[in-house]
Order: C-alpha cells, then sequence, then structure tokens
C-alpha cells in the first residue's frame, strides 16, 4: 500500500501493489464472461546444434497473441555478446528483457575481467535469475557460442533448470524439430550439413505446429566470426495478389475495362428546352 | 556445512509474518496514518513472490555473511558488516533519492544491472514524498 512508502523512500524494482486489484477484476470479467487479453507469446520452435567448429542455432519468425499471429518477421534469435548469441521462447517480453538484462550483465563483467566473455558465465547469470523469480518470468532459452574453451550449447528452462547438450531445441514446436535432430544428428558435421540439418528441423517445427511459422533464421557462430542469417529460408511465401487477366495489381481498382458490357441497342432522344423566366439575384459579398 | 550454521541461517531468515498488521505506536491499528486493515491483505501475500523479493537482498546477504564464516572465520563477516553500517549511514535528507555509491561498491552491485535498476526507478518516480512526514518518521518522533 501507498502507506509505507509514505514514510520510507521505496526501492526499485518488480512492484506488487495491483497484485490483489487484478485479481479482483479478472474474476469480475471472467463472471461476465470475457476474457482478459493475453500477453504476446512467441509459440516458437528454436533449435541449436554443435558441429565441428562452431554452433548454429535456429529459430522460426512468427508471434502469437492468443490465436492470432501479432508479428509476421519477429527475430528470436539475441545477441548476448559477440561470441554468444541466444534464442528465446515463451513470453516475448520475458525473453527479450531477459536476454537484453544478461547481455548487459556480461558486457559489465568482460570489462572487469578485461576477457571475452564465456558461455557458461551467461548460462549461470540466466539461471539464477530464472530461478529468483521461480518460473513467473516464461522464458525458455537455447544458448550457444564458442569461448576460449570451446563450442557450448545450453538450454535454459523458465523455472531455473539448464541443460548442457550437442543439440536442443525448444518451444511449441520443439518435439517435430527433436524428431528431426534425432535421425540425422551426428558429432563432428561440417558447417553446411548443420546448418541443413538446422533449416530442416524448423521446417517441421513451421509445419507441424500451428504457433510457428513464416521465415527460418540461422545463426552461424564460430571462433571468431559469427554469420547471422536473417532470414536464411523464405518457408511461407506471402503471395501478391495480381490481377491474372490484364497484369496489373488488382487491390483498390474497381473501374472495368471499356467494353466489358456489351451494348445491344442505342436511342437518341433529344430534350427541346425554352427559357421561360431569367432573374438576377446579387450575391451579399460586404 | 555444519548443522551449527545451518540452525543459525534458519533463525536469522525473515519471518513470514513479514506482512506484519499495521499497529500504531500504542498497538492499535493506525487508521489515520497506515488506512483501513483487513485480514486478507495481512495474513496472505498478494503475490507469491512478493515476501521473497522484499527480503532478497537480506537472504541474499545472510548467506554470504554465513559462507564467508565459515570458511574465514568470524572476523571476516564481522568486518564487512561493520563497513556496511558505515556506508549505509551516508545517506541524503530522507525524502531525497541517495546514489548509495559506497554500499553498492561494498556488495559488488555497481558492476551489475538487474530489474530493480530499470523498472520503478525511485529516482525516476513522479511522486516525491511529503519532507515533514518522512523526516518525522526516521527522527521517531512520528
Amino acid at each position: 500500500m501507498a502507506t509505507v512508502s509514505v514514510c520510507q523512500y521505496h526501492r526499485g524494482g518488480f512492484s506488487f501493489e495491483n497484485c490483489k486489484r487484478n485479481a479482483l477484476l479478472e474474476a469480475d470479467i471472467n463472471k461476465l464472461g470475457f476474457s482478459s487479453p493475453a500477453a504476446r507469446k512467441t509459440g516458437t520452435t528454436i533449435c541449436g546444434v554443435v558441429y565441428k567448429d562452431g554452433v548454429v542455432l535456429g529459430a522460426d519468425t512468427r508471434a502469437t497473441e492468443g490465436m492470432v499471429v501479432a508479428d509476421k518477421n519477429c527475430s528470436k534469435i539475441h545477441y548476448i555478446s559477440p561470441n554468444v548469441y541466444c534464442c528465446g521462447a515463451g513470453t516475448a517480453a520475458d525473453t527479450e528483457m531477459t536476454t537484453q538484462i544478461i547481455s548487459s550483465n556480461l558486457e559489465l563483467h568482460s570489462l572487469s575481467t578485461g576477457r571475452l566473455p564465456r558461455v557458461a558465465t551467461a548460462n549461470r547469470m540466466l539461471k539464477q535469475m530464472l530461478f529468483r523469480y521461480q518460473g513467473y518470468i516464461g522464458a525458455a532459452l537455447v544458448l550457444g557460442g564458442v569461448d576460449c574453451t570451446g563450442p557450448h550449447l545450453y538450454s535454459i528452462y523458465p523455472h531455473g533448470s539448464t541443460d548442457k547438450l550437442p543439440y536442443v531445441t525448444m518451444g511449441s514446436g520443439s518435439l517435430a524439430a527433436m524428431a528431426v535432430f534425432e535421425d540425422r544428428y551426428r558429432p563432428n558435421m561440417e558447417e553446411e550439413e548443420a546448418k541443413r540439418l538446422v533449416r530442416d528441423a524448423i521446417a517441421a517445427g513451421i509445419f507441424n505446429d500451428l504457433g510457428s511459422g513464416s521465415n527460418i533464421d540461422l545463426c552461424v557462430i564460430t571462433k571468431g566470426k559469427v554469420d547471422y542469417l536473417r532470414p536464411h529460408d523464405v518457408a511461407n511465401k506471402k503471395g501478391v495478389r495480381e490481377d491474372k487477366i490484364y497484369g496489373r495489381p488488382v487491390t483498390g481498382n474497381y473501374r472495368y475495362k471499356h467494353g466489358t458490357t456489351g451494348v445491344l441497342a442505342k436511342t437518341v432522344t433529344p430534350l427541346n428546352l425554352e427559357v421561360v423566366e431569367e432573374n438576377v439575384q446579387t450575391m451579399d459579398t460586404s | 556445512m555444519n548443522t551449527r550454521g545451518l540452525r543459525s541461517q534458519l533463525k536469522d531468515s525473515v519471518p513470514v509474518t513479514g506482512l506484519c498488521p499495521q499497529a500504531g505506536p500504542y498497538g492499535v491499528q493506525d487508521s489515520l496514518r497506515r488506512g483501513f486493515s483487513s485480514v486478507k491483505n495481512e495474513l496472505l501475500p498478494s503475490h507469491p513472490l512478493e515476501l521473497s523479493e522484499k527480503n532478497f537482498q537480506l537472504n541474499q546477504d545472510k548467506m554470504n555473511f554465513n559462507t564467508l564464516r565459515n570458511i574465514q572465520g568470524l572476523h571476516a563477516p564481522l568486518k564487512l558488516q561493520m563497513e556496511y553500517r558505515a556506508a549505509r549511514q551516508i545517506q541524503r535528507l530522507p525524502f531525497l533519492p541517495s546514489s548509495n555509491l559506497a554500499l553498492d561498491t561494498l556488495r559488488g552491485s555497481d558492476d551489475t544491472i538487474g530489474f530493480e535498476d530499470i523498472l520503478n526507478d525511485p529516482v525516476q518516480s513522479e511522486m516525491m514524498g511529503d519532507p515533514h512526514i518522512m523526516t518525522e518518521y526516521k527522527l521517531g518522533v512520528l
């Protein structure tokens, strides 16, 4: 309540003042039969794979808001540091803010140590933050990068548990993508093979999961080089509306061409008009 | 970690009645300054994270001091707590924001960014506390 803040200086961070009010409002709305608006999620397919020289991360580009597509081309591969990138699934705002905070912290940390940051550092920072908030921050992440100890790939769940594996998938399309990985993964692949594998896994998620769609983004991280391929593959192409016969765009054009309607007969009747009366009224222009 | 250290940790952690009833100086509910009371508001937190977030810094400090005591002996946390107490006294007037630079440097949070720096930043708050009431509260005459 505002009463305590009257006497003491208030601190920053999350404020739980409105939680009870929101719970009451929610109950009232549900009684009337409506539902409160849902947060924008990225029902997603994200995945990553470790290959011979580094890590390939992949993601689709659809953001959903309930049953509606909110963003047809959103970017789910976030920058953490020059050698570490992170794909995010779950609530879009949570993944965005979490990755930005960790990116800032990692930058400060690397300035303080004077070294290139390690993937394990980012992993530990992320898991400690997510555990602190007990899963209320809905961010499921695939973290990958190459540091002085080699290429690493982690998957981080919203409650704070992490797995360090050679290939991981997350999101609503994770099962479809994992099926592709389980079939075709082998250790120490070449770069082209790894890119093809990730592309096929994301495509499996796009075509078989409603929450994933649009394009496929790839991020190839090797020692000293990062290739951010956006879009790597346009799997769902939205066609252009065109007039089939005349070849010009038909949107907004409602005119018919001359000769569309055939003329059967033509009659001309002249109207003879006589001038009966003529008077002039001056306008008052003062 | 020895059990004695664990027990002292349990004793030091903040009890659930962190949402204590709004008792004024005479032990009765202080309606004028703290508003009406409600049993639901006082017994249950409005969000499961509310208590843990309110005491997060406190619990982190306690945990760190306990670990330091177990590793380096009693004098290490004692000395650090003395420095914390000294740094905490460097404040401006009660209603003005203070940067807490010394305290941040001691804690090591001067090179970390968390939600408390981004969300609800007290420096950018649109409302200011009433100077008279806050000073009186600080001096204990309220």
